[in-house]
């Protein structure tokens, strides 16, 4: 016997009046696991009983614990007819199964039911003890532990990733059985609720058998939807990133362990004259987030790494491949070292079936080279699953995409694919099946057991940012036609022209300015067919789709200046007689990308002077935006590359031939890319009114009002200093196209407006929290009916203090400084001077840069560390006056991280807090945040993974305000039902909130409407920075921090 | 044309939203589209540059929060335990004091009526005569009715009884505080003799009455009610007829008050030709106080019976205050009076009553 269950049932409040007569109420509870029920007494006459029963104990397997929820059910006492249910409660006990998450789960429920919504609420105490079990065969796999977070969750640190995990079960659905027509709706769509519940549970239990059979012990970016097949079926899969994670138990420790990596590279640098070289070489290997870099802290060898890094006399940090002493020339792949380094990955990552991790970002050394998006598509046509026991069907369709994207991943010269996602899409017996990710070549650290030798870590470390970006495909023989420039950033490695992936920036990456979101959409009629004609019908349409979104995409992107897209999500929806494509994605101006070239209209009919005129003004039309966007969201890459020809000042460059091999043809690499400069605008042909439909379409989407971003990755570069203010939202719009002989353009134009009135309004509603960013915008479509069109947007805004962005800016500057320079106190005036030498005088100053240094991304990146390494203090401040001539870009360690760990100075957080903790609510405050941290804070505990199905029907729809009031009402139920989860397990947040399914039907003249949402999330607990600081054991890096903001404001 | 139809949309934040402003169009009983008109036209918004379209999505979304929050407003003490929307404690409060905040124009229509259905139906016309919305007027009853029908039989002050009930702050508390009072002993308000009388000039008697003339007024052990005046008291008052049945006791009392006041008071001669009327008004008062019928004339027998006669021989406040204060304090020193408790305790709500009562 493995496992006791203990249950009990404390005391319920605010019950329904179920007896009209007395009105009040005679209730008792069931509880429920398995086969086995308890009841409590009967309270009689009260809406607020007080049970307080005895513990109910159930005996079961381990493997039923992990598949059955707890099912608590309270009803009304009648003596002379039967008992009627007030509504129901299902607790997940897997959060107990693990050592490390909850221990008991202590708090108020919502009573739900499915007709009414949520009926009161009642307090419930459960807990597990569970019994070694040495059985090796057995079927369970508790104490494995899943996160629906896509990156290693901050309290942990990754020994092994060891790979992708997939499942999936099968089984009718009750919706669809004969014997709901007999049946009611309550019973029906509970039947559905248990049945998913469970399905759920088998799945997870089944991804961590193959998890315990790779030797993990964890599951990231776990990622579990079910397809509601109708008639054929129901199905629930999952994917996940199978991983041996350590728990960190000390979270200070790895702080001050950290110290010595970020710090004495730089102390070793300046022994070495080192930061002196390296003109045009970009500044700023962003460091981790501090978060992480503490969490990896083990893998990043210090000592051993920074004395070798002085010996070498090569500039590690800075400028990765060097170092390895292949004089491996620019642009060609890889030095022998790197190859073997591939070779190694390769075998590690060959042994398995499917390469792929379900995670968006990674450790620092982990993502090597991004090659580009992969994705496909296959449409089928379903039928009844005859086996639910071997739902081989299933599987074979998705095996087939897998091996899709595998393949598309080699021919771009990649070995993974990161990011990687799947989705369906059904309407009647059609279903698309989706895959995609984004290729990738991986380091083998985390991948192999055997214990690293330097040369590994070697490479491991340096992920200065551009590394990333360089092709891993070979240019000889490219996959696909672009055009290679080599790297701005390091001058060494060739990059396309544009990039775009499917994960998260990474934390290294140098970005120039700001990010947006970019949307592409598009809606396209399709005749109504059945079966497979339905079915080629739309497997014909599906390219064009995909290759007009893409285009799309790529004229927004140039339309606002960019290079580069993370967080891409191409969603397509179909419906009886259409299909929708929704692409969205984070844009960037990567700094070693080159700069987008811009957008040029040609116009191919040589015609009359209007049209030429026409064409013109547009050509104008476009060009203004183009300058509004780049000041809008602050790009300005230097045109480095004249200036680094033209660059007066000899010393550095000579100093750097005396110091790098290599710095003859990174001369040479720049004048290349010069060559290569701004010839190559993207030129769009307006040849039928399709063009200028999209060049118009091009230009109205609105700008986001002043104070406000959004981006759809987890947080937007550019910004540090989030408040800790923040509003997690959900909002559903459904459409219905009244003219049903909509054109195509006339459903774009549709389709296009009601995305952008929905953001529209989003920023309207959230005017209050600016300056905010909208950051990990969710949009899902769907075509719930013929005329009906569906958007449901999940988001989180984030606030962040305006005024300190230049000034945290400069601070990171000069915490940087104060990184390298420790210890010496007089140098502490001199990042100041910088600082408001910069403010005050940022032309001069940043073009006195620039002289020098190449691509620097303006005085308020945060990511710039100036610092001089030649002369001492003294000199500094005098040299600076000199318009900063002698300033080198040298070694470069950003504190960015540093920012965002604690964004705001103590006393405006301090005060932040006051105001948020009141007196006298007895609710336990729950954020929730599709994020996977909170910002100002720390999660220190994870607590298990939320991952919960609802349904909600009315027959009276009318009388709960309409579809919007029933829909309102049902998602302020399901957010209350996760929040009041997450506090009986002792949780105050959570994080990866995601709303993966929103199904919303109506029928109006019955009356009726039925919604099922299903959402999932990681409970946590966190503490405020500011509180963490205050405990003794103080991270050393965090001391220097609080010192250097201290002394810079 | 429109191609399309919105025909579902909702926004729901972790944290509820509520915009104060739309919050109090929705309280004043506006319609959505009037109050997405007057939202267009106020300057507040200008500068979002929103259009009737976002504003229009949003202040729908707003009422249909504040429809589904009325029902946690009814009963205060469930929105801090509530579950369905988390709502910071500060705006939890607001959102309290705000809906239970009401016009003193309507409260003052409705001030002394049984607060049940009849009057109930008489909202159009008070909604009429006061310019506030019916929808406004409804909820404004409903609040009245809601906290009287609570803490009627409640044990213990009022003031804190409503107060810890329904979470108000102390003014509004001790303004439906007033309303209850008002509403369980039916005072007469509604006279065209008390028209020129406000809810505050009410609300302040009823403060006073509530303080001295309650049984919680005099016993701390909070056993009985502070709904209803105490009977005993009541009863009491009856002795004081002595001041005016006793001849002597009464020039006694006239001598000593217009000593008291000779050259200090404008209305010197008037006050001295009138005094006897005067006292016996009020000693007439206090001794009727025993009838229910009487009682619920207390306001309008003040009215007649003494500020009149004042107001039309012109006294000043100043002079009234003197009078009052004279009136009240040389009583002690007449030998034979014993009551000076009783008198103490009913010449200091009268005295403060009609002060507050006593302007145009």
């Amino acid at each position: 016997m493995p496992g006791k269950l203990k249950a009990k049932i404390v005391a319920g409040r605010h019950l329904p009046v179920m007896d009209r007569a007395s009105d009040l109420t005679d209730a008792f509870v069931e509880v429920k696991f398995g086969n086995t029920t308890f009841k409590t007494d009967v309270y009689p006459k009260s809406l607020n009983p007080q049970w307080n029963s005895e513990w109910f104990k159930f005996e079961v397997d381990d493997e039923d614990l992990q598949d059955e929820p707890l099912q608590i059910t309270v009803l009304d006492h009648d003596t002379y007819s039967a008992n009627d249910a007030i509504g129901k409660v299902y607790i997940d006990i897997d959060p107990l199964l693990s050592s490390e998450a909850a221990t008991v789960i202590s708090g108020w429920f919502p009573i739900y039911d499915t007709i009414h919504g949520i009926r009161g609420e009642i307090n419930v105490l459960v807990k597990v003890e569970l019994f070694n079990d040495l059985n090796r065969f057995r079927q369970s796999s508790c104490g494995v532990k899943f996160f629906c977070t896509t990156s290693i969750p901050r309290c942990y640190r990754a020994v092994m990733v060891h790979g992708f995990v997939e499942e999936l079960v099968v089984n009718e659905d009750p919706e669809y059985q004969w014997i709901d027509r007999i049946r009611t709706p309550r019973a029906s769509n509970e039947a559905r609720q248990r049945l998913i519940s469970l399905m759920s549970g088998e799945l997870q239990r089944k991804i961590g058998l193959k998890v315990l059979e790779m030797g993990g012990n964890a599951v990231v970016g776990y990622l579990q939807c079910f397809d509601l097949e109708g008639e054929s079926g129901l199905v629930v899969r999952a994917i996940g990133t199978a991983c041996t994670l350590d728990k960190l138990s000390n979270t200070y420790t790895p702080a001050t362990a950290i110290n010595p990596c970020n710090s004495s590279p730089s102390k070793d640098i300046k022994e070495a004259g080192f930061g002196e070289e390296a003109p045009g070489v970009p500044l700023s290997s962003g460091p981790p987030t501090p978060l992480r870099a503490q969490t990896f802290s083990s893998f990043s060898p210090s000592k051993s790494y920074s004395r070798q890094s002085s010996s070498s006399d090569t500039e590690l940090s800075l400028t990765p491949k060097t170092g390895m002493g292949s004089g491996g020339s620019a642009g060609k792949e890889a030095g022998p070292l790197k190859a073997l380094l591939r070779q190694q990955t390769q075998t590690a990552l060959e042994q398995r079936e499917f390469p792929f991790f379900t995670l968006t970002s990674f450790p620092p050394g982990f993502l090597l080279h991004v090659g580009g998006v992969v994705s496909a598509r296959s449409v089928k046509l379903l039928d009844r699953i005859h086996n639910p026991d071997e739902p081989e069907t299933r599987d074979a369709w998705w095996e087939e995409i897998r091996q899709e994207i595998k393949s598309h991943a080699k021919a771009l010269g990649c070995h993974a694919v990161v990011g990687y996602s799947e989705s369906t899409s059904i309407c009647e017996e059609v279903c698309i099946l989706s895959a995609s990710g984004t290729a990738a070549i991986l380091s083998s650290r985390f991948m192999q057991d055997s214990a690293l030798d330097t040369e590994h870590r070697f490479e491991d470390l340096m992920s200065p940012g551009c590394a990333f970006c360089h092709i891993p495909y070979d240019e000889l023989n490219m996959p696909f036609p672009a055009q290679l420039t080599y790297c701005h950033c390091c001058r060494r490695y060739k990059v396309p022209d544009v990039l775009f992936t499917t994960i998260d920036l990474p934390t290294e990456a140098n970005v120039t300015g700001k990010g947006c979101l970019i949307q592409a959409r598009l809606c396209r009629t399709k005749k109504k067919a059945q079966g497979e004609g339905n079915a080629t019908a739309i497997s014909n349409l599906l390219p064009f789709l995909e290759y007009e979104l893409h285009t799309q995409l790529m004229n927004k992107l140039k339309l606002r200046s960019m290079n580069a897209l993370f967080g891409l999500r191409i969603q397509i929806s179909v419906g009886e007689n259409m299909l929708l494509g929704l692409a969205s994605a984070t844009g960037v101006y990567l700094t070693a990308l080159p700069s987008p070239g811009g957008i040029q209209i040609a116009g191919k009919t040589p015609s009359d002077i209007t049209y030429e005129q026409h064409i013109s003004n547009m050509q104008k039309k476009i060009n203004d935006t183009i300058a509004k966007n780049k000041e809008l969201y602050e790009i300005n890459p230097p045109d480095l590359v004249e200036e680094v020809i033209g660059s007066p000042i000899p010393e550095p460059r000579q100093r750097s031939r005396l110091f790098r091999s290599h710095s003859e043809s990174s001369d040479e690499v720049s004048e290349l890319d010069l060559s290569h400069g701004k010839k190559d605008a993207f030129v769009l042909e307006i040849d039928d009114t399709d063009a200028v439909e999209d060049i118009h379409s091009l230009l109205t989407d609105a700008p986001t009002p002043p104070g406000f971003y959004s981006c759809n990755t987890e947080i937007m570069p550019g910004i540090y200093n989030w408040t800790s203010a923040l509003q997690m939202f959900t909002s559903v719009r459904v459409f219905r196209l009244s003219n049903v002989n909509l054109t195509n353009q006339g459903l774009n134009k549709v389709f296009n407006d009601l995305c952008e009135n929905l953001l529209k309004s989003l920023y309207f509603k959230l005017r209050s929290m600016v300056p905010c960013c909208l950051c990990h915008v969710n949009f899902t479509v769907a075509v719930p009916e013929d005329e009906l069109i569906q958007v449901a947007v999940t988001a989180v805004a984030m606030s962040f203090d305006k005024d300190q962005t230049q000034e945290n800016g400069r601070q990171s500057i000069d915490k940087n400084l104060m990184k390298a320079i420790t210890e010496n106190e007089d140098q502490l005036q001199f990042p100041l001077e910088l600082s408001a030498e910069s403010s005050s005088n940022p032309l001069n100053s940043a073009k006195g840069l620039s002289e020098v240094s190449g691509p620097l991304p303006s005085a308020r990146a945060p990511s710039v560390d100036y610092s001089s390494f030649t002369d001492r203090c003294s000199s500094w401040i005098e040299q600076l006056r000199l318009k900063a001539h002698t300033i080198r870009c040298g070694s470069i360690k950003t504190m960015s991280s540093l920012e965002k760990a604690s964004p705001l100075p103590e006393g405006r957080s301090r005060s932040l807090r006051s105001n948020r903790s009141y007196a006298g609510s007895s609710v336990t405050v729950v954020k929730m945040t599709p994020l996977s941290f909170i910002p100002g804070t720390k999660i220190i505990k994870y607590l298990g993974i939320i991952n919960m199905f609802f349904i909600r029907e009315t027959t009276s729809l009318r009388e709960e305000g309409g579809v919007s009031g029933f829909l309102h009402s049902f998602i302020a139920e399901v957010f209350a039902m996760v929040r009041a989860h997450v506090a009986a397990l002792g949780g105050n947040a959570v994080v990866s909130y995601n709303m993966k399914e929103c199904v919303f039907m109506e029928n109006p003249n019955k009356n009726q409407a039925q919604c099922l949402i299903n959402v999932s999330g990681d409970a946590v607990i966190f503490v405020r920075e500011s509180e963490l600081e205050a405990t003794p054991p103080q991270p050393h890096s965090a001391s220097a921090q609080t010192s250097s903001s201290g002394e810079g404001t | 044309m429109r191609r399309m139809s919105m025909e579902l949309d909702v926004f729901v934040g972790n944290t509820t939203i509520i915009d104060e402003e739309v919050y109090q169009l929705w309280l004043d009983g506006h319609s959505v589209s009037d109050a997405v008109r007057m939202r267009l036209e106020s300057d507040a918004l200008s500068e979002c540059e929103a259009s009737g379209e976002v504003l229009h999505s949003d202040t729908m979304d707003q009422y249909r929060t504040f429809q589904m929050c009325e029902r946690l407003l009814h009963c205060p003490s469930k929105l801090a335990n509530q579950l369905l929307f988390q709502i910071p404690a500060h705006r939890q409060a607001m959102l309290i004091e705000r809906y239970y905040e009401f016009d003193h124009t309507f409260a003052r229509e409705v001030l002394g009526k049984k607060l049940s259905k009849g009057t109930k139906k008489d909202l159009d016309d008070i909604s009429l005569k006061t310019g506030v919305a019916l929808k406004s007027c409804r909820r404004q009853f409903d609040n009245f009715k809601r906290v009287f029908k609570v803490v009627e039989e409640l044990k213990g002050p009022l003031v804190e009884n409503v107060q810890h009930h329904f979470l108000l702050s102390d003014s509004l508390a001790r303004d439906y505080a007033a309303v209850v009072f008002f509403a369980n002993s039916r005072f007469e308000t509604g006279k065209r003799k008390l028209q020129y009388l406000s809810f505050q000039d009410f609300a302040f008697c009823a403060g006073q009455l509530i303080s001295y003339w309650t049984v919680g007024a005099v016993d701390n052990m909070m056993e009985d009610m502070d709904v209803d005046l105490e009977k005993e008291f009541l009863h009491d008052l009856k002795d004081l007829k002595v001041l005016v049945n006793d001849k002597d006791m009464l020039d006694q009392h006239k001598s000593l008050v217009c000593y008291q006041l000779k050259g200090k008071i404008k209305a010197f001669s008037e006050m001295e030709a009138n005094f006897k009327n005067l006292s016996r008004a009020l000693i007439n008062i206090a001794s009727k106080l025993t009838n229910t019928k009487d009682v619920r004339d207390l306001f309008i027998d003040l009215v007649e019976k003494f500020i009149e006669p004042c107001r039309s021989d012109k006294w000043t406040v100043g002079d009234l205050t003197l009078f009052l204060t004279h009136y009240t304090s040389t009583a002690h020193t007449l030998e034979m009076f014993r009551f000076q408790i009783l008198w103490e305790r009913y010449m200091g709500v009268i005295k403060s009553c009609i002060l507050k009562m006593y302007h145009d």
